[in-house]
């Protein structure tokens, strides 16, 4: 055991968790303006993924100079989703809520697997291949991106939700959405505008990873699990939260399959999550 | 819906009753055949079904290939009495296996069974078969576990994983002795079944022929990323990897291997993931080098050309039964020897009474220049009844291609190694 394995472990943990931390907090944006789980939101994953790839492959894009029509296009399935099915089940029992999104999912993972069949299909070589070294720490181009990307892209997030007017409006109409429209908030567009922003992040997230991680109609339910043990983590709702459950999973991860065994690299995972639930139900950050 | 199928059994039965079946030879041996010709492994049953047929046609045409029993019509020896191969379908299911090997030999009256692709279906199967002192020949099923039961009716023709294991470790011999520097090896398999069964037997003979296992590293199939299992391989830097890989996770961990620089003088893969399609288009020149097992691969036609001429017959057969041309595989490569081995014991009993079925098929002894099988030839250990004989063979992807290159005699291509370094 030494420095270089020390630090080249946390240092792939901390890429990876970057990544992890986008996803997750894409998925406790719209739990916290309105209290409904994405379970379609491995799926919105899987569908940017595949954004990138068709676009690199028929039109040479670059997912990394794609990575805007991602946000966007992500964006707008949001929106969408929401116009034409969240909005039905607004005032439905919990359980038809989950039914409608974990159907989503479903829908949209079958729809996948008909449409591009179950192949797994990975990038050629995109802008950011190859490694950089440090000494004797390698950094991978590709997750090196991701993890800049990630970062950049959580932080903007939370610098619109706490800084902006937009912000306050979708973090006001969270905490009450009675009081909320009676200052002059329409709470249907900040639902709408929450789940614009919730897929737009797991947009970015998949053009990242579409450079280092094969696309296949699966690919959704690896991130997403790990998103949801994220947010429960880092305490629902809260962006800063999910964030630090990201990176911690990442880095927990790391250590454990270097130093422990790999093997059991996800058993740390989980038990750092039952601790936390169990002595911390509200998560490291969350509010109660 | 009854209606057509009972329209159907009457077309069928009038067919079993016409003058063609009835100017038949006078005698004829019927061998059953249980194999999953419908379900998931509908294709893999089928791609088998057409290579028996296809075998059973040579023993019983005139054909000049050299094959046993390929000259003159029919078993010689039963007075040119012909083969006839009735199949029944187990649909993967272990209790369909043994219904369907039980009805073969009590309704059909085959004098030996064929069987049945799928290790645990081949098990209950062969049961049936031992308790109506029925020969069974196995030519597909590599589970260990299937001799070691010492079976008094059982043969196996196909080497096991036991054996695939141990080859690789004799093909570590021969690079030594051609002067590379091997000392140690690490294993990396995936957690389920299928990886650690075969770090067993990794395990077992690293230690048999003196190579320290410097690293142990199981994985989870389904894992985001393997950076933390290809450190810990990277940190006991081994001299060779053995993998054994299901697709996705094939990919990840080579993309993985690339990115923190890891790079062993060579990676010895269980098949699977490293011989699938989608391997090499993913990964372009980053899979160059890797070394696979095999159990048959249609480049042997380099140095047999007997591997290209059957090749060529059971294109035309899946043709015509099939309406699609399809190229041999190991699966069906070793049906097809599977039913020469049983015809030539049959033959050689000269009759078609089990025991004396059984006692020819302990004596045989067939050379491997007959066969289209990378082996010395079929000989059952007089105990466990597998072929002592059987051997697999190595490839390497080399420019993109999967190339014969052990063993040696049979080689197409010289073995590329140590690896070429990262995006060489």
């Amino acid at each position: 055991m030494n420095a270089a394995l020390v630090a080249q472990a946390l240092v792939s943990g901390l890429l990876i968790g970057f990544v992890f931390a986008l996803i997750a907090a894409g998925l406790t944006l719209i739990f916290g303006v309105m209290e409904i789980v994405n379970f379609a939101h491995g799926e919105f994953l899987m569908l940017s993924m595949y954004l990138s790839y068709f676009l690199h492959a028929s039109l040479g894009w670059d997912p990394i100079a794609a990575l805007p029509v991602n946000a966007v296009a992500l964006f707008a399935l949001g929106v969408i989703v929401y116009y034409a099915l969240i909005r039905r089940v607004l005032r439905a029992p919990m359980l038809a809520q989950v039914f409608a999104t974990f159907g989503l999912g479903v829908f949209l993972q079958n729809a996948a697997q008909f449409l591009w069949r179950p192949d797994f299909r990975t990038l050629g070589d995109t802008w950011v291949t190859g490694r950089l070294s440090l000494a004797g720490v390698y950094f991978s181009g590709p997750q090196l991106a991701a993890a800049a990307g990630a970062v950049l892209t959580t932080g903007g997030l939370w610098w619109l939700l706490s800084r902006t007017e937009i912000g306050r409006a979708l973090l006001a109409t969270a905490e009450d959405r009675q009081a909320a429209s009676l200052m002059g908030i329409n709470p249907d567009r900040m639902f709408a505008l929450a789940w614009g922003l919730g897929a737009a992040c797991v947009g970015v997230a998949g053009a990242l990873l579409s450079t280092f991680y094969y696309v296949f109609p699966q690919v959704g339910g690896v991130f997403a699990l790990i998103a949801f043990v994220a947010v429960a983590l880092g305490g629902f709702g809260s962006v800063v939260g999910a964030f630090a459950g990201g990176v911690l999973i990442g880095v927990v991860e790391s250590l454990a399959g270097v130093f422990v065994a790999p093997a059991v690299k996800n058993l740390f995972v989980f038990a750092i999550y039952l601790v936390v639930v169990l002595v911390r139900p509200r998560g490291l950050v969350g509010k109660q | 819906m009854s209606r057509r199928v009972a329209l159907a059994l009457a077309v069928l039965a009038a067919s079993l009753v016409s003058p063609r079946a009835r100017a038949a030879p006078p005698t004829e041996v019927v061998i059953g055949a249980v194999y999953p010709l419908s379900g998931n492994l509908a294709k893999v049953g089928n791609d088998i079904k057409d290579a028996i047929e296809l075998a059973a046609e040579l023993v019983n045409d005139d054909v000049d290939l050299p094959v046993p029993l390929g000259k003159g019509k029919g078993l010689p020896n039963l007075g040119g009495a012909r083969l006839r191969v009735v199949f029944a379908d187990h649909q993967s299911s272990p209790e369909k296996g043994l219904s369907e090997a039980e009805r073969l030999i009590s309704q059909e009256k085959v004098v030996a069974l064929m069987g049945s692709y799928n290790s645990n279906v081949t098990a209950t199967a062969s049961q049936a078969a031992e308790r109506l002192k029925t020969p069974f020949l196995n030519a597909d099923s590599t589970s260990p576990l299937l001799t070691a039961r010492g079976f008094r009716w059982f043969f196996r023709t196909t080497p096991t994983d036991d054996e695939f294991s141990e080859n690789f470790f004799k093909f570590l011999g021969e690079m030594k002795k051609r002067g590379k520097a091997i000392k140690n090896v690490a294993l990396f398999y995936e957690n389920t079944l299928f990886g650690t069964d075969v770090s067993k037997f990794e395990k077992k003979y690293a230690q048999q022929y003196g190579y320290p296992v410097v690293a142990d590293v199981a994985y989870d199939a389904k894992s985001t990323n393997l950076n933390a299992e290809i450190q810990r391989l990277k940190a006991s830097s081994p001299d060779v990897l053995l993998q054994a890989s299901y697709t996705n996770d094939a990919i990840l961990s080579t993309k993985t291997m690339k990115e923190l620089d890891f790079r062993p003088q060579a990676i010895l893969a269980m098949d699977a993931g490293h011989v699938s399609s989608e391997y090499v288009p993913s990964l372009g020149k980053d899979a160059e080098g890797v070394l696979s097992r095999e159990v048959w691969a249609l480049g042997l036609g380099a140095k047999k050309p007997i591997v290209r001429q059957v090749n060529e017959l059971f294109r035309k057969k899946t043709q015509a039964a099939r309406g699609q041309a399809i190229d041999m595989d190991g699966t069906s490569a070793r049906a097809f020897v599977g039913l020469l081995v049983l015809a030539d014991a049959i033959n050689r009993a000269g009759s078609a009474d089990a025991e004396k079925i059984r006692g020819a098929l302990e004596s045989t002894d067939l050379k491997g220049d007959a066969l289209i099988m990378p082996w010395q030839g079929v000989k059952f250990d007089p105990k466990t009844h597998q072929n002592t004989l059987g051997g697999g063979i190595l490839v390497q992807i080399q420019d993109g291609k999967y190339v014969v290159v052990y063993p040696f005699d049979l080689a197409a291509a010289e073995v590329r190694w140590p690896l070429p370094a990262w995006g060489k």
